[in-house]
């Protein structure tokens, strides 16, 4: 009986496990023979990786995934997503699991330096604020005393606000809630003065008030939260990949090329779009990828304002403005290196 | 009340009154009884009132989120467009009839399997043999012309079944192994047996997903990763057989130790003594333990979330959170995933009382 049942487990276990590539092939490789990209992405964050109603990925962070996928394969949809939550979102990547994570991470010093990944460019540029009702009558972070602050868990949204009020001289009580849904009900029901969490969660929390317009978010950004996608370490053609499948995002909005008129624009006179698009040079070659890698990405996803606004713009129910998510020649903070 | 009240000769608590003269002393009885009746029949009428008014009369039927926005009443078309998410996950549109073919056929081997006449060797044969790997078959796919669906796209319903089914079916036999090799008279065996049994049952379930998730691919060589469904299904396995493991060893220690020395006096062997005489006997009597076990892991299947697997309450949440319904329909939601969870918690304690009869060990 017991034999019977672990000759049974081991016939699972050997019809399950995938030995995905020996030791020395590169990431590219691993991707190319697998024929598919796999992504960590957030187990449901609207806006940057959450289902639609068909089950498709939809989101901000997904449309990066998609974005190299195109730049692999020319194909977005040669992706496959791993929902990854804080807790194993790293170690999904050191361990293989996943080649790209792409979800809502913050890049910092100590991640990068100890935990054995590299982050690409940032993506987004997200810093933690506050939510208070207007009724309230505040206008400034500094203005909020003894007020009770509806947070998630996390020991960086805490740390950020008690050095906030430290600097500023003011005092606040923490009201932690462990579900978003909690969270927001308490928010709205006047459990606490405020509720503070990154800018682009709080512009959907403030999205789904019964009246958006009762609740203002405050100036103040209390932290720097770089969203950027990370691979493992030590493996620089990967990376470069990943880093320029996001430049070609920016760079693509820079230039005006748009998901529509990408045909149109292959034959534009300018050098750069040429390069860009794989009508001059054999840039796609030196990162082992076809030439036309930046017209896929283009093609299969559009450019940086469209992956945007599709996600989390003006026109959705988040409404996010682009903040600092602006090109450079704009006043943003977005700034692809030239693609020579 | 001052006077001792004298029962009727009610002896089995599972029958109910049959005529009307003691269903009416049941109810009213005593003035005591009545004003119970009257207020819990009270109580219940408001109660369903309210639910009929919330699930029908105030509901939307048509329309989007701002119709439910401005709406007291249950959101139908939220459970319209969220359904297919809500009970397969980010299993591929297009292919969403195999996880419900492998759902129905397994409800379905399910119900057959129940009648106690169909039970031998040839019905688990079936299941290891045909309906199992069938079911692998259709979610998975990859033959037969099917699409291969990675693990990692399999979600909501059936992942839960999958989890707690195959789990309890696979964690059964490992137990009651662990609860003999408890009770054995061979130290090391015996060692062994209270030494997993105790380690697994003195960490949280949600520690041992953790350390399969987590760990577990640290250790292994570059470039080899194992399927993150079988960690967390084995790892259920191991955690529910330590507790099937007591739950049997006290239905052992309940058979008189006659029963077995008598089965050894006829000369027969260990095994023998065990599947003839002691397990029969000892397995009647922890069944009502054992459906409580398998109704809480049915329900225990969430915490996989943690692993970044989504079962059915977590597909219910994550729809909830979808910015185009976020906040507007969060009862329903969870009203639906309660009723579901409901209905097949019921039928299992349903099915638990049917065993009892069938056996007859109740209130014995």
């Amino acid at each position: 009986m017991k034999r019977k049942f672990l000759a049974l487990c081991a016939a699972t276990a050997a019809l399950m496990v995938g030995a995905t590539a020996a030791q020395s092939a590169t990431t590219l490789e691993t991707v190319k023979a697998r024929g598919k990209l796999i992504c960590g992405v957030s187990l449901s964050t609207p806006g940057f990786a959450a289902a639609d109603d068909k089950g498709r990925m939809q989101g901000f962070d997904a449309d990066i995934c998609r974005s190299i996928a195109a730049a692999v394969f020319g194909d977005p949809d040669k992706v496959d997503f791993v929902l990854t939550n804080i807790n194993t979102r790293f170690q999904a990547l050191q361990s293989g699991e996943i080649d790209v994570l792409s979800r809502q991470t913050t890049a910092t010093f100590s991640r990068e330096a100890s935990l054995g990944i590299d982050f690409g460019p940032t993506v987004f540029y997200d810093g933690q604020g506050l939510l208070v009702p207007k009724s309230l009558g505040v206008a400034s972070a500094k203005e909020l005393t003894d007020a009770a602050i509806c947070t998630l868990p996390g020991t960086t949204t805490s740390q950020n606000l008690t050095d906030f009020f430290r600097t500023v001289g003011g005092k606040f009580e923490l009201v932690v809630f462990e579900s978003p849904d909690e969270n927001r009900a308490a928010f709205y029901s006047g459990r606490c003065e405020a509720i503070s969490s990154d800018r682009s969660d709080l512009a959907s929390i403030r999205a789904v008030a019964n009246n958006p317009d009762d609740y203002v978010l405050l100036p103040e950004t209390i932290s720097k939260e770089p969203l950027a996608p990370a691979v493992r370490q030590n493996d620089s053609n990967w990376r470069d990949i990943v880093s320029w499948s996001v430049y070609m995002l920016m760079a693509a909005e820079e230039k005006g090329i748009i998901q529509a008129n990408v045909d149109e624009m292959a034959k534009s006179e300018d050098p750069e779009i040429q390069r860009m698009l794989g009508g001059a040079d054999e840039l796609g070659k030196m990162l082992g990828l076809d030439n036309k890698w930046g017209y896929n990405i283009v093609k299969g996803v559009g450019n940086y304002a469209e992956v945007f606004d599709r996600n989390l713009g003006e026109k959705t129910k988040l409404g996010m403005t682009r903040g600092p998510n602006t090109q450079w020649n704009a006043g943003g903070l977005l700034y692809a290196p030239p693609v020579r | 009340m001052s006077d001792t009240q004298v029962l009727p000769a009610a002896i089995d608590p599972v029958a109910r009154p049959a005529r009307r003269s003691e269903w009416r002393a049941a109810y009213f009885g005593t003035p005591g009884n009545a004003l119970t009746t009257l207020v819990c029949g009270a109580v219940i009428l408001l109660i369903a009132k309210l639910a009929f008014g919330w699930l029908f009369l105030d509901a939307v039927f048509d329309g989007g989120a701002d119709a439910c926005k401005q709406s007291s009443g249950a959101c139908w078309p939220f459970l319209a467009d969220k359904l297919r998410y809500m009970l397969f996950g980010f299993y591929p549109f297009e292919e969403q009839w195999r996880p419900l073919v492998a759902l129905c056929l397994f409800l379905g081997a399910c119900c057959v399997s129940m009648v106690p006449r169909v039970w031998g060797r040839g019905l688990l044969l079936a299941w290891a043999l045909v309906i199992l790997p069938v079911l692998y078959v259709l979610m998975a796919g990859g033959i037969f012309g099917l699409t291969a669906v990675p693990t990692s796209k399999w979600g909501g319903l059936p992942l839960s079944f999958m989890l707690s089914f195959v789990g309890l079916a696979f964690a059964l036999p490992l137990g009651i192994g662990l609860a003999l090799a408890r009770a054995s008279h061979l130290p090391a065996i015996r060692v062994l047996g209270v030494g997993f049994i105790e380690l697994v049952r003195g960490v949280p379930l949600i520690s041992i997903l953790f350390m399969a998730a987590v760990m577990l691919p640290l250790f292994m060589p570059d470039g080899v990763t194992i399927d993150k469904l079988l960690r967390a299904q084995v790892a259920i396995i191991l955690f529910a057989a330590a507790y099937i493991a007591e739950i049997v060893r006290g239905g052992l220690q309940d058979v008189p130790t006659g029963q077995y020395e008598a089965g050894r006096a006829l000369g027969l062997h260990y095994w023998q003594v065990m599947f003839k005489i002691v397990l029969p006997q000892a397995l009647k009597k922890v069944i009502p333990a054992l459906v409580s076990l398998f109704i809480a892991f049915f329900q225990d299947t969430t915490l996989v979330t943690i692993i970044g697997l989504l079962d059915f309450l977590d597909t219910v949440r994550t729809a909830l959170r979808d910015p185009d319904w976020q906040g507007i329909a969060v009862l329903e939601g969870y009203v639906f995933a309660a009723a579901v969870y409901f209905v097949f918690s019921a039928l299992m304690g349903a099915y638990s009382r049917f065993l009892e009869r069938h056996f007859n060990t109740s209130y014995r």
